[in-house]
């Protein structure tokens, strides 16, 4: 048991946080600015806005190593692009069950609203998902879901 | 299944006959009973290589991509299932709906070969239904199959009726089926995440990447495909990158959400047994879940789940926790 608490706290996960340059992004820079502490290990890629993020952009972070993937966009109703982000809800709630179905860890993957007001938000979501991802252990699944056994 | 083999051959050599179409696609005789394959006849000659059976399993709608690009009208049979992916092609530009002349034709259900082979019976010269059974003759004798056994994946809980058609051509009422198509996936979705990841990678390792769940897909008409390597001189084989290779399976399922009809050919072409239609079935079976239900294919125009939302749509985490209402 001892052991095994260890072990997790050693390992430091590799979090890949898509992040809308019109909400998020710029709650990242409150957060910043306000003092707000977020983990490093989040990367931070930033883009016009959260409908921009193709299903496979998703699955390449996973591929390349990353441990934990998360989306951030304006909250619903907000978009700068007025309904960029309604697509996103759908695209990733569909892509995100269907991971799961094969057998991805649910915990892997979030969306969160968080708008450029919300620097303290934004800290928050990055420090809870981290959490999570960090608890979860690495990600070995989505990296090739057809290797076989033993390989 | 003979009397609408004869009515087809006739109706279809009356249009070649008269000029009203140029050329008509159906299913032609293979080397054995078991493998029709799609074929377009322009002759009346070459009609009498025409057969409609029980193993004309395969989806024509796809072919009528180049094909209704040619000059002169084309005439077409097309089983209900196969009506959807038409819809879907005309909806998604890809098929010339004025240049096509449906003839929609019963299905009484379809055999599969393989399931057929596994029961022991193989050099198969010949079938004959009567009701649910089936008598399977061969080079070694007759035996007499159980007909719900043997059917292709896709037609044991294929409800479809015709969507598009100019005329029919439907001398039989077909038999009741109701079994529940996402049963499977149910299955799948009821097992824990190990086991299902287990399950998954024990399928897909069988992959061969033959390409042929795409290839065959109507859903997947795309000129230029992310699975193709442009660099490489050989089209629609090689992969982009080994990326790629690994998520193919994701992202075909994902790219075809929303569009996929279930025509079910992915699962009855894949040469590895891979149950593809539980990838697809999946995304349907949320779509109808969380956004209501839908059939794509039903109509030639309109939006599909994933080209628009409702403002109360479901979060994504409420959907993974299981708390999407
Ligand atoms: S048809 Fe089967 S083996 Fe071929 S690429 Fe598709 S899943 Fe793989
Ligand atoms: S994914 Fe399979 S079932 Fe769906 S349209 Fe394509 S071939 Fe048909």
């Amino acid at each position: 048991m001892q052991e095994v608490t260890t072990e997790k706290k050693e390992f430091t996960p590799n979090i890949v946080a898509f992040c809308c340059n019109w909400c998020s992004y710029a709650g990242a820079d409150l957060a910043g600015s306000s003092r707000l502490t977020y983990p490093a290990n989040v990367k931070i890629i930033r883009v016009p806005c959260s409908c921009r993020v193709n299903p496979m952009f998703v699955l390449k972070a996973f591929q390349q190593g990353a441990d934990g993937v998360i989306l951030c966009g304006c909250h619903p109703g907000d978009c700068h692009y007025v309904t960029g982000n309604y697509y996103t809800r759908r695209r990733m709630a569909l892509l995100f069950s269907f991971l799961n179905y094969m057998g991805i860890e649910k915990e892997r993957t979030r969306v969160e609203w968080v708008s450029a007001a919300e620097g303290a938000r934004f800290s928050a979501v990055m420090n809870d998902f981290v959490k999570t991802v960090t608890e979860l252990g690495e990600n070995k699944r989505l990296t090739d879901l057809r290797v076989k056994e033993g390989e | 299944m003979k009397d609408v083999e004869m009515k087809m051959k006739e109706r279809a050599k009356q249009l070649l006959e008269s000029g009203e179409v140029a050329r008509v696609v159906g299913w032609k005789k293979g080397d054995f009973c078991y493998d029709p394959s799609p074929a377009t006849f322009e002759t009346v000659e070459e009609l009498d290589n025409f057969v409609y059976d029980y193993f004309c399993g395969a989806n024509l709608s796809k072919y009528l991509i180049q094909i209704s690009k040619k000059e002169g009208k084309t005439a077409v049979f097309l089983k209900p299932c196969d009506t959807y992916s038409f819809n879907q092609l005309v909806k998604e530009h890809r098929i010339n709906r004025e240049n096509v002349y449906v003839i929609a034709v019963e299905c009484m259900a379809k055999f599969d070969i393989e399931k057929i082979k596994e029961k022991g019976v193989s050099q198969i010269t010949g079938v004959e239904v009567k009701d649910k059974d089936v008598k399977v003759s061969s080079l070694y004798g007759e035996t007499t199959l159980y007909k719900p056994e043997i059917l292709l994946t896709k037609c044991e809980t294929c409800q479809k009726t015709h969507q598009v058609k100019d005329e029919e051509i439907i001398l039989h009422e077909r038999p009741e089926r109701d079994v529940d198509r996402f049963a499977e996936v149910k299955k799948l979705e009821a097992m824990t995440e190990d086991e299902r990841f287990a399950f998954w990678k024990e399928q897909l390792s069988k992959c061969i990447r033959c390409n042929a769940c795409r290839n065959v897909c109507p859903a997947c008409s795309c000129v230029k495909c992310v699975f193709d390597n442009p660099a490489s001189g050989v089209a629609a084989k090689a992969n982009d990158s080994e990326f790629e290779e690994k998520l193919f399976h994701v992202i075909r399922a994902f790219h075809v959400a929303g569009r996929c009809t279930d025509c079910g050919e992915c699962s009855r072409v894949c040469p590895q047994h891979i149950p593809l239609h539980l990838l697809n079935r999946k995304f349907i079976k949320d779509i109808d879940g969380l956004y209501g239900e839908f059939q794509a294919g039903e109509e030639a125009e309109g939006k599909t789940p994933l080209t628009s939302y409702t403002e109360g749509d479901a979060e994504p985490n409420d959907v993974l926790n299981g708390e999407a209402k």
